[in-house]
């Protein structure tokens, strides 16, 4: 059980600050997110994307963002739990017992829900039955690529995802890459590698196709693609595998006892509560009257989430507000000298 | 201003005026009419304002831009006359557009 201060949610922006200011104010806390890197939003969906309104900073990309912000707080060794997403949130006497789904549970007065739009999960098959092989035979991601040696393998997407592994799982397996249109987003060398690989009779290539349907009673056995001319190909396959991109679906938050206002989490505004005592909300998922989505409006609401925390980290202290420029204590916790 | 008809996929009709200016996208969320996500906020960042434009209006449209076909190979259910609708501005001309909503954005 990993006991701290408070627990982040969301290793985006708006957390990464969040957890800046807690260390400013002596606090402990860890930060849990789902995706495997630091970055949220800024990091999954627009990392080569100029940002224009973070105050001084004229311009920089969603990754230059995440880099700086990193750095900044770097002195405090704040330990991340990354590739985890929080399952359960559970009072129990004073505190709140979390859970991730890789079994970490936490015990922390403070949860700071910083979860943007909720966690990044695969796009899955627009197809119903998919659900009954999910994980076995149908897989969006892989962990062991060995298992796929010797079989068929029917890969859908065209991004670099698709396209890399269809390269690589092509050296040990007889794939099949189904795309809905002619042309690929993925990496130039990779798609001209494709092409090569296709005319050398080691990938079928099905472009303007899309899946329709699958079959199969115990394990996949095939799937049936359609294009737009509404020609239908029957193949016969041992697993898919769909690269479709992440989505953010709100997921397990919405099961703990918070109010809910069209996927965001409503909070008071002068500690980022919501309507449960000791979890707050920061970021694109508050919701308040006048909440603006920007970057900048989760640094606030961070800063002042973790003036909340203090009260009940250290109930029996006074919280005392202090500049960084002139604040000793401040100076001694970030580790830089003191005129 | 122009009257923009939204379907969704239980065939409930929305007509609403969108001021100039604003997108589809925005349209439908200002309006709360259900199904179309628009999870980054009109950023084309995320495939979750996806909608089907009615055949004669497809080519109305001023063209797709570079990396929205891109995001539409990750929306659900993509057809030809997919497109994203945070990137379809509302000007006079767009009078009487109508767009069918799918069944999901995800």
């Amino acid at each position: 059980m990993n006991k701290t201060d408070a627990l982040i949610i969301g290793a985006g922006p708006t957390g990464l600050f969040t957890a800046h200011q807690l260390k400013i104010i002596g606090l402990d806390c860890e930060i849990v997110d789902n995706l495997d890197k630091i970055g949220g939003q800024c990091i999954e969906l627009y990392p080569d994307k100029p940002i224009y309104d973070i105050p001084a900073v004229p311009e920089c990309t969603g990754e230059e963002l995440t880099n700086n912000l990193i750095n900044q707080i770097k002195p405090f060794n704040i330990k991340f739990h990354l590739s985890e997403r929080v399952d359960e949130v559970k009072k129990e006497r004073d505190k709140w017992i979390v859970k991730t789904n890789n079994g970490t549970t936490f015990s922390t007065p403070n949860v700071i829900i910083a979860g943007g739009v909720g966690s990044f999960e695969p796009r899955k098959f627009p197809v119903k039955e998919c659900e009954k092989f999910e994980n076995k035979s149908i897989l969006y991601s892989i962990k062991d690529k060995t298992i796929f040696e010797g079989k068929t393998v029917t890969i859908f997407g065209g991004g670099d995802s698709a396209l890399d592994w269809a390269v690589e799982l092509s050296k040990t397996s007889k794939i099949n890459l189904v795309h809905r249109r002619d042309d690929f987003r993925g990496a130039q060398a990779t798609v001209d590698k494709v092409q090569q690989l296709s005319k050398e009779g080691k990938i079928n290539l099905f472009t303007k196709y899309q899946m329709t349907s699958i079959k199969g009673e115990n394990k996949l056995e095939s799937i049936e693609i359609k294009n737009d001319d509404k020609e239908i190909k029957n193949i016969k396959t041992d697993y898919a595998l769909g690269f479709f991109g992440l989505i953010m679906q709100l997921g397990p938050i919405a099961n703990w006892g918070l109010n809910i206002d069209k996927k965001t989490v409503e909070v008071d505004t002068e500690k980022f509560e919501t309507n449960q005592k000791g979890i707050y909300a920061v970021g694109d998922i508050c919701n308040y009257p006048g909440k603006l989505k920007l970057i900048l409006s989760g640094f606030h609401e961070g800063a002042l989430a973790a003036r909340a925390c203090f009260k009940l980290a250290r109930p029996n202290e006074k919280y005392r507000f202090e500049f960084t420029t002139s604040s000793k204590t401040i100076k001694n916790r970030l580790g830089v000298k003191s005129d | 201003m122009a009257k923009i008809t939204y379907i969704t996929h239980d065939n409930q009709v929305h007509t609403v005026e969108v001021q100039n200016g604003l997108t589809v996208m925005e349209g439908a969320v200002q309006n709360d009419i259900p199904g179309i996500d628009a999870d980054c906020g009109g950023g084309m960042a995320c495939a979750t304002c996806h909608v089907y434009i009615k055949e004669d209006w497809f080519d109305k449209l001023t063209m797709k831009e570079d990396g929205e076909e891109d995001m539409l190979d990750m929306a659900f259910e993509p057809k030809k006359n997919s497109r994203l609708s945070c990137q379809i501005i509302i000007s006079d001309e767009l009078d009487g557009l109508i767009v069918n909503i799918p069944s999901n954005q995800s």
